[in-house]
């Protein structure tokens, strides 16, 4: 009887099987098959191609340059996403909703234009431009703009992440941390803190991912100095504008294995806490 | 008295939430603040602790002023209704907290605590729970652990958001009689919020009624009960009837027939009737008194339940006799007379 009822509830075979294999379609087409090329191509002229690529001077410089300005980049927003998702979900202040829309504005406008702004307000014509100069200080072409290019475009990832996990668990376990005695910092690192921490960390990581992989607003700003201002994205454009697809392809894989990396980070956690996360999932 | 209320005003934005309320907790005492919502009581408790800011008035503990003090320094014991227990923490740390969090200098060895938080654990009868998170406890034994919680940092005074308000009905009394029994022993001045009239005169030595902000009465569950102040205060506290009259002298005309009114004196002229459907009696057929119409009968009992439908469409449950209730069937003309009636403009 059980069984016969469970079965006229389940959906038709062929339903979930077709669901299935468009899905699967499509993230092989769209995500694994480019993924699995750039590794192919790395290798295709074998290992010793590939590893003269990567060892190439200038490679070496842009992979220190990409981890760096990540280095930089995302420990900035982290502060930043914790301050503002703290401010924005548990105080109440005057042009709350207009931050929490700013903060938005990176995702939606195109990364060239944030590098453009930069160029706009520090470059050798911009607002700050000559003063700077005058006071013999540089940003534009330089590691500073790069930072700040990419921090820019990389601004939501960690706010956004916390923004409405914080918001959903609303501030009654601050307000009782206050009436136990507690003050402003043992609240937050005991109480706030632990309880977004599985957030913090995604958004963290994805910040990162992201930081490294940022091409549109750094190339904007970066003039393309090989072996100094090209990260990554930039030396792997370089290389291909120059037909040399093969070290294009190696660097590119070196690119796609720091992502991979921040990615296997997050679920090697997820593995490792599995039981705390379950526990709080329950509420 | 050793909680003094005075005078405190508090709004949001344009919506005067608290109007000019004054009230005071004596040492010991089980004080409820009972209101529809929206009437205040939480914020009221929430001023208290210092979760609000009042916009005027003073609140002071002992003559120490407690609004001049922050929050964690007012030692305040909270409960919130939704135990706002920090779910990261197991029970035994959730109890901790309060004695952890105290400045170095005043701060117990860990030995020391451990051994508090397993007697708070005790007196809340959470024995061995303590390893537990939140997630893994029921919604009574969360709250149990909240009062835990509450009662480490050895507050001043207990102030407890609707406490029983997300636990079914069944856990709500046996909470409610163990609440009541833990401040006998405790001696806590204890100050609870609840929209809940029999939670309130069950439990509390006084109860505090709001209504929009503005204290309706203050009094004893008997004194309320029996000596309600206004309308308001006696259609809250149970059933009751409306029913529209002139008033000459100490007698309410009530569809011709004449009623005694108990409570104060109310100018002669129209006004309303007020009683409770247990004051009622009930005649067959038409007479002088309220007309009704029988809409279910119910013998299953010592007496019979009879639901009466008035003219204006209201719903009176009057109790009589089985051997009365016989010669009854739906849809039969009563008469309904109330014995005694209160009358508020």
């Amino acid at each position: 009887m059980a069984s016969a009822g469970a079965a006229a509830r389940r959906d038709p075979p062929w339903l979930a099987i077709s669901a299935i294999t468009a899905a699967v379609a499509y993230m092989t087409l769209l995500l694994l098959l480019p993924l699995a090329t750039v590794f192919l191509e790395a290798f295709r002229r074998g290992v010793e191609t590939f590893l003269a690529a990567i060892g190439d001077p200038d490679a070496i410089s842009a992979m220190q340059l990409t981890l760096l300005v990540a280095a930089i980049a995302a420990p900035a927003n982290t502060v930043f996403g914790l301050a503002a998702a703290w401010a924005v979900t548990k105080f109440n202040f005057w042009g709350k909703s207009a931050l929490v829309t700013l903060i938005d504005l990176p995702f939606s406008i195109s990364p060239v234009i944030s590098g453009l702004v930069f160029v706009l307000l520090y470059g050798a014509h911009g607002w700050f431009g000559p003063t700077l100069d005058a006071l013999g200080i540089r940003v534009i072409f330089t590691v500073s703009a790069l930072v700040l290019a990419t921090t820019l475009v990389t601004l939501p990832f960690v706010a956004r992440e916390l923004i409405p996990l914080m918001q959903h668990q609303g501030s009654d376990e601050e307000a009782a941390a206050a009436t136990l005695g507690a003050g402003l910092w043992r609240t937050f690192f005991f109480v706030t803190l632990p309880n977004v921490k599985w957030a913090l960390t995604y958004g963290v990581l994805l910040c990162t991912a992201r930081a490294m992989g940022e091409f549109g607003a750094v190339a904007v700003v970066s003039g393309h100095i090989r072996g100094e201002t090209a990260t990554m994205p930039l030396h792997v454009e370089i290389l291909y504008n120059e037909f040399n697809a093969a070290a294009a392809f190696s660097v590119a894989s070196v690119l796609a294995l720091f992502a991979l990396v921040a990615l296997a980070v997050k679920s090697l956690l997820e593995v490792r806490f599995a039981d705390e996360l379950a526990a709080q999932r329950q509420r | 008295m050793t909680l003094i209320i005075s005078n405190v005003v508090k709004s949001y934005g344009r919506t005067p939430v608290l109007r000019d309320v004054s009230l005071f907790a004596e040492d010991g005492e089980f004080l409820a603040l009972l209101g529809p919502s929206g009437s205040g009581k939480t914020t009221l408790l929430r001023v208290i602790a210092g979760l609000e800011t009042a916009e005027a008035g003073a609140v002071t503990f002992r003559d120490e002023d407690l609004l001049a003090a922050p929050v964690r320094r007012r030692r305040i014991g909270f409960v919130f209704q939704h135990y706002a227990l920090f779910r990261h923490m197991t029970a035994a740390d959730n109890v901790a907290f309060g004695m952890r969090a105290k400045p170095r200098a005043e701060r117990k060895p860990a030995a020391d605590i451990a051994r508090r938080v397993e007697e708070l654990l005790g007196l809340v009868q959470l024995e061995g729970l303590g390893g537990r998170y939140p997630s893994q406890l029921s919604g009574g034994q969360r709250q149990r652990v909240a009062l835990a919680r509450a009662l480490a940092i050895e507050p001043r005074i207990l102030l407890l958001d609707e406490p029983f308000g997300a636990l079914d009905a069944k856990v709500r009394r046996e909470l409610r009689r163990w609440l009541r029994g833990l401040h006998e022993r405790t001696g806590l001045t204890t100050i609870f919020v609840t929209h809940d009239q029999e939670e309130a005169l069950e439990l509390a030595d006084r109860v505090a009624v709001l209504k929009d902000g503005a204290l309706e009465q203050v009094g004893t569950p008997e004194e309320l009960y029996h000596d309600p102040a206004s309308a308001f205060v006696f259609e809250f506290l149970g059933d009751a009837v409306r029913l529209p009259c002139t008033v000459e002298g100490r007698i309410a005309i009530i569809e011709g027939a004449g009623v005694p009114i108990i409570g104060g004196d109310v100018a002669a002229g129209a006004a309303i009737a007020y009683a409770r459907p247990s004051d009622f009696d009930l005649a067959i057929g038409e007479g002088q008194g309220v007309q009704a119409r029988v809409r279910t009968l119910s013998s299953a009992g010592t007496d019979a339940r009879i639901e009466c439908v008035l003219s204006d469409e209201s719903v009176v449950e009057v109790r009589i006799g089985l051997a009365e209730a016989a010669k009854l069937a739906p849809r039969d003309r009563v008469t309904l007379r109330p014995r005694h009636v209160r009358v508020w403009r």
